[in-house]
Parts: C-alpha cells; sequence; structure tokens
C-alpha cells in the first residue's frame, strides 16, 4: 500500500536560506501529527505539499502523486485548512464555503447542499448566513475547517486548528477531528505547538527541529512499548525496599529525600509494589503512575542533536 | 427543512470541468459587484449614449422622423454614419469602461490579498493563471457589455437600415469594432488588476488608476511641448490606443494625417519638413502597449502567491 506522504531528500530553500534539509521518510497514520518548536519547517513542510513551494532538492508524493509534477491531483485529494485568518470579503459564511466548493470542482447545486451540511457538521448551522467578518475567532477557524471538508477531500491538512479557541470550542474542535480521523478512507495532517492536541487526536507524529526530522514515530505502537514508570516518594528504609524492588525484576533510581523512580516490567502489577513496600516497612507518601507520553518524546527529541540520517533510519524503525 | 445528517462524508460525485473553473470566480465576483445599487445604477447609465447613437442612426434613415422632429435634411448631414461615427461611439463608451474599471477593479485582488485568501483560493486545483482570468473574466464581461458589443448591435441597426450595399463595403468595421474594443478592455482591466494586486487601499488604488492614464497624458503633452517632440505621447497611453492604434483599425487614414505634425504646420516650407517631429508610427504604439501589457503581468505574477517569501 502506498504510504500518504513519502519523502526522499526533501530540501526547500525559501529566500536564499534553506529551511528543510534533506528529509527522507514516509507517513501512514491516518491522523499523523506534525510538531515542532517554532521555526522548525512545520508550515515549509504543509506549504510544500500543496505546492506553494517549490522543493529546491528532492521529491515530495502525497498518495504516490508528486506534488511538483502532478499538483493539481494532489490538490485535488486535499482540504486545506490554513494557520493564519483566511476568508473572501463581504461574503456570508455559506456562501464562502459553497464558492470554495465550487472552486473545488463541485457543481452549484452539490456545492451548496454540502456547504449547508459542512456549516452543521462544524456547528455553526444557526450562523450560516451571517457575514464572516462578523464572526468571532472561533466561529472563524470553523468555519475554515467547513471550507476544508466541503468538497470531500481524502486528505486533510490542518494547520493550528485549535489557535486561539477557548476551551469548550477547543475540545469541540478535537472532537471533529477525531471525527474525521475516523471516516474510512480519510487522513489528516494536523500541525500544531500544542503537545496534547496531536496526541489527542494523532497515530503518527513526524517531530522537526530546525528543519530536520528530530523524530517520527508511530504513537500507538509507541504507547505499547513504553514501559511503565512509578514516581514515588517514600519513608523508610527505602534501600532495601529498591534492592527488593530489583529482585523482582524492576529498574531503580534512588534521589534525595526517598524520591525514586521504578520502572515496571509488564508482568509486575502496582498491587506488588504496595506488597513489597508494606513487608519492608516503607511508607509510600505520594505515587505518580504514568506511561511515557508524547511531551517525553518531544523533549528527548528536542534534546537529541538532530541527525537527519539517523531519523531517517529511524523512521521505519519506530521513535528514535 | 433539510435535516442534515451531522457527520463528515466525502464527495465522489460528478466534477465540474477543469477549464471552466475561472468562471466560479468570474461569476461570484460580478454577483457581488451588481450587489451595489449604485454600481448597476452606473452600468445602465452607461448605455444612455449607445441609446441616444441608435436614436441617431435611426433618425438618419428616416424621412418621417426627422419630419416630426421638425429636422430637415441637412441634419441627416450633420452626423454621418460611416467608421468615424462607430469609432466616436466606441471611443464614449471606453470612457465609460474605464470610469466601471476604476470603480470595479481595484476591488478585485486588493482585499483577497488583505483577507490572506490566496491560500484558500491555490490550495484548491486552481491555478494562478486561472485566478487572473477569473478576474480578467469579470472586467472583460462587464466591459464588454458596454463597449463593442452593443456597438456591434448598432452596426447591426444600420446594415438594416441603410441602403443595399452599404454592408458590403463596411463588413470588415464588424472586426474592427471588436479587435479596438477588445484591445481598451485588456489593457485596462491588467492595469486596474496590477493595481488592485500592490495597491491594499481600494480609494488610493482607482486614483492611481486615473493618474496613470490622466496625469501620464499631462506629462505626455509637457514633454511633447518643451522639447518640440510627439515622442512624449508614448507615456500616454489612452493616445497610442486611441490616436494612433484605433484610427488605423478603423481604417481613418485621414485622422493619422491630423495627427501627423505636419498637417499643424502647413505654412512651414516643405524643405524645413523634415526638422519638424515625427508622428508616432503604429508598430511603436504596439510596442508600448505590449509592454505595458507585460509589465502588468509581471506584477501580477510577483505579487500572487500563496505564501510571501521574505528575502534576506
Amino acid at each position: 500500500m502506498l504510504p500518504i506522504i513519502e519523502f526522499d531528500g526533501l530540501t526547500v530553500s525559501l529566500g536564499g536560506r534553506e529551511i528543510l534539509h534533506g528529509l527522507s521518510g514516509a507517513l501512514n497514520g491516518k491522523a499523523i501529527g506534525l510538531l515542532g518548536p517554532n521555526g522548525a519547517g512545520k508550515s515549509t513542510f504543509i506549504n510544500t505539499l500543496l505546492g506553494f513551494h517549490k522543493p529546491s532538492k528532492g521529491t515530495v508524493r502525497v498518495h504516490g502523486r508528486d506534488v511538483c509534477s502532478d499538483a493539481m491531483a494532489v490538490r485535488r485529494m486535499i482540504g486545506y485548512m490554513p494557520e493564519n485568518e483566511a476568508f473572501i470579503a463581504g461574503m456570508s459564511g455559506v456562501r464562502f464555503v459553497r464558492y470554495m466548493a465550487e472552486l473545488a470542482g463541485l457543481p452549484p447545486d452539490e456545492a451548496l447542499e454540502r456547504a449547508h451540511e459542512a456549516f452543521f457538521y462544524v456547528g455553526l448551522g444557526e450562523a450560516r448566513y451571517r457575514k464572516l467578518g462578523t464572526y468571532s475567532l472561533g466561529m472563524k477557524q470553523l468555519a475554515k475547517l467547513a471550507q476544508a471538508i466541503a468538497h470531500g477531500p481524502n486528505l486533510l491538512l490542518l494547520d493550528e486548528p485549535t489557535n486561539g479557541l477557548d476551551p469548550p470550542a477547543r475540545l469541540r474542535m478535537l472532537q471533529l477531528i477525531r471525527e474525521i480521523r475516523d471516516t474510512p478512507g480519510m487522513n489528516l495532517v494536523l500541525s500544531s505547538h500544542l503537545l496534547h492536541d496531536v496526541e489527542e487526536c494523532c497515530d503518527e507524529v513526524l517531530i522537526l527541529n530546525e528543519g530536520r526530522i528530530a523524530a517520527l514515530c508511530n504513537l500507538e505502537e509507541e504507547r505499547k512499548a513504553n514501559r511503565k514508570f512509578l514516581e514515588l516518594e517514600t519513608t523508610g528504609d527505602e534501600n532495601a525496599f529498591a534492592e527488593a524492588a530489583e529482585g523482582m525484576g524492576c529498574e531503580c533510581a534512588l534521589f534525595s529525600r526517598g524520591r525514586m523512580k521504578i520502572v515496571l516490567p509488564n508482568e509486575i502489577e502496582l498491587r506488588q509494589i504496595y506488597k513489597l513496600a508494606a513487608e519492608k516497612g516503607v511508607q509510600i507518601r505520594r505515587m505518580n503512575h504514568r506511561r511515557d507520553s508524547l511531551e517525553d518524546i518531544f523533549l528527548r527529541a528536542m534534546e537529541e542533536p538532530a541527525q537527519a540520517s539517523a531519523a531517517q533510519v529511524g523512521a521505519q524503525n519506530g521513535c528514535l | 427543512m433539510a435535516v442534515y445528517k451531522r457527520t463528515y462524508r466525502r464527495y465522489d460525485g460528478q466534477l465540474t470541468a477543469q477549464w471552466s473553473r475561472f468562471l466560479v470566480l468570474t461569476r461570484y465576483s460580478l454577483s457581488t459587484l451588481f450587489d451595489s445599487r449604485p454600481f448597476t445604477a452606473f452600468v445602465v447609465l452607461s448605455a444612455i449614449p449607445l441609446l441616444l447613437s441608435a436614436v441617431i442612426v435611426y433618425l438618419s434613415h428616416s424621412a418621417a422622423a426627422r419630419a416630426l422632429l421638425q429636422l430637415n435634411d441637412a441634419g441627416r448631414a450633420l452626423v454621418e454614419i460611416d467608421p468615424r461615427f462607430f469609432r466616436q461611439v466606441l471611443m464614449n463608451q471606453g470612457l465609460f469602461a474605464f470610469l466601471l474599471t476604476a470603480w470595479a477593479g481595484p476591488g478585485l485582488i486588493a482585499p483577497d490579498l488583505a483577507n490572506q485568501a490566496l491560500p484558500l483560493y491555490l490550495s484548491r486545483p486552481f491555478s494562478r493563471t486561472e485566478y487572473v482570468l477569473g478576474k480578467m473574466g469579470v472586467l472583460f464581461l462587464l466591459l464588454s457589455a458596454i463597449t463593442w458589443l452593443p456597438v456591434l448591435l448598432l452596426f447591426a441597426l444600420q446594415s438594416g437600415l441603410a441602403e443595399a450595399g452599404w454592408f458590403a463595403e463596411n463588413y470588415w468595421l464588424m472586426g474592427s469594432i471588436f479587435f479596438a474594443g477588445v484591445l481598451w478592455i485588456v489593457v485596462v482591466a491588467l492595469v486596474s488588476l496590477a493595481i488592485s494586486a500592490w495597491v491594499r487601499w481600494r480609494i488610493v488604488a482607482s486614483v492611481f488608476l486615473f493618474g496613470i492614464f490622466f496625469v501620464a497624458a499631462a506629462f505626455a503633452e509637457m514633454i511633447n511641448g518643451i522639447l518640440s517632440t510627439t515622442r512624449g505621447h508614448l507615456l500616454n497611453i489612452a493616445h497610442l490606443i486611441f490616436g494612433v492604434i484605433w484610427p488605423s483599425l478603423f481604417r481613418l487614414g485621414q485622422e493619422v494625417a491630423a495627427a501627423n505634425p505636419h498637417a499643424r504646420h502647413r505654412h512651414i516650407p516643405a524643405a524645413a519638413a523634415p526638422l519638424l517631429p515625427q508622428p508616432i508610427p503604429l508598430w511603436e504604439a504596439w510596442v508600448v502597449v505590449l509592454v505595458v501589457c507585460s509589465l502588468c503581468l509581471v506584477l501580477l505574477n510577483r505579487r500572487l502567491r500563496a505564501r510571501e517569501v521574505v528575502r534576506g
């Protein structure tokens, strides 16, 4: 099966400066998160997928089609929600979305029907006849999502879709993204600097740093593979407790003031740790039980020097 | 009331032909323009001179109507329906076309740039060329409707009323009317779109458009006066089109001669004629018009990008 997005030696230079440095990899997830600090090259990567920037070297393919030589066919498959405020002046919401759908090739009647549907779907049904200029920021974000989906694309590019949204609107947006993701045959790329948004919606993540791949991993597999961590604060004989825990197959690291970190093997249950503590007369004052989160992955990727070649090999094998 | 199922569904129905997509843009822009009543009123107003011209054509062929209006036969001779008449009507309409362009043109591209709408257009199977064609289409349809199209109808009216043989002698005028009208439309449309792409404020863009045509004309006259030349007219696009290219399209040789400075200086001895400024040759006028159009296309090409790249 063809990867959703495939890039090989992708180099993009803008204004005489190289922004993306020879990226290679393949993205196969249903929902692909694009992460990175400001200036990492996320927007440049999305703009290159849309054909807005031409690669100076290398190739990018979407569903097997080259974004340069087959730009129209690629754009036919794509729905794009830009990061910035972008709309057509003086139009009502539904007219705007109908217009965009017609430009994507839908006949006028179909476009009108789908514009109404898209507006109801994103929850702006009651406001669809209002001028776009009167919409709040949250409504404009939803209208942008409506125009991106009205023509029924099979790849949705969402550039910072939760920017400027209040918590309820953000939850609504994330819920919509998850619903769209779960539609058969639908894929999406979500560019965000909010780790939580990506963690909520995506099953694969591409982390960029200074125009290079810092990490490319399948979040689902990563979650399954990650070991469980326990962060403990104890009083009592923590050395004896740690020794006993290591005897059970755990890895322990002791810190000052009775703090310790234990890595649990899959077969060890929490109950056994409590039992062990009771046996050793150790009082557990605080316990934090967690798995490796996207935040850990992200921070680790940012700490490690971005090494393109290693990353690209890692792309095939999981997280770096 | 329709009840819509709130789920996302992909579209797998029929798509419109790719070549016709730019017309969507034209259709929506025209509809937005005609939402303005003053604009609609102005378009209607621009048809009045055409109606008057139609009345003149009718009067020139109807003795009964002339008698009713107490116009004698000398009145008929006042307006001769010939190529010059059609060129004059087209020129009048050209002025209206310019005013309409100054009204509608600046609002075509500038709002899209101000609202960062270009990525929305260009993320679809829609190219920059189609975008420009769509916006040009607005002005082309609008200006055609008040220039060469009605003048062709006027020509048809004259052909119907005139005696046999008039059409056979003047059928070439149809091509002249069409090409002359289209040339003017293309030039003013391109100039106004280029201004719209670079000047964000509508009023400033309109003023700029007037400046290019009228201030340049004044400047051209100044150069001609000071340097005793006609080359200043090379800066005056309207003069080049109306005064040099159109007379040749309408086969008005004597008009070209009138534009010749020799004709205005009959008192000067023939021996001194080579010292007088030469009229602008037709090819130079065409070159300037083509350069202006190319420059506008370059300006549009530089400005109409989905993403601006800051150099440095």
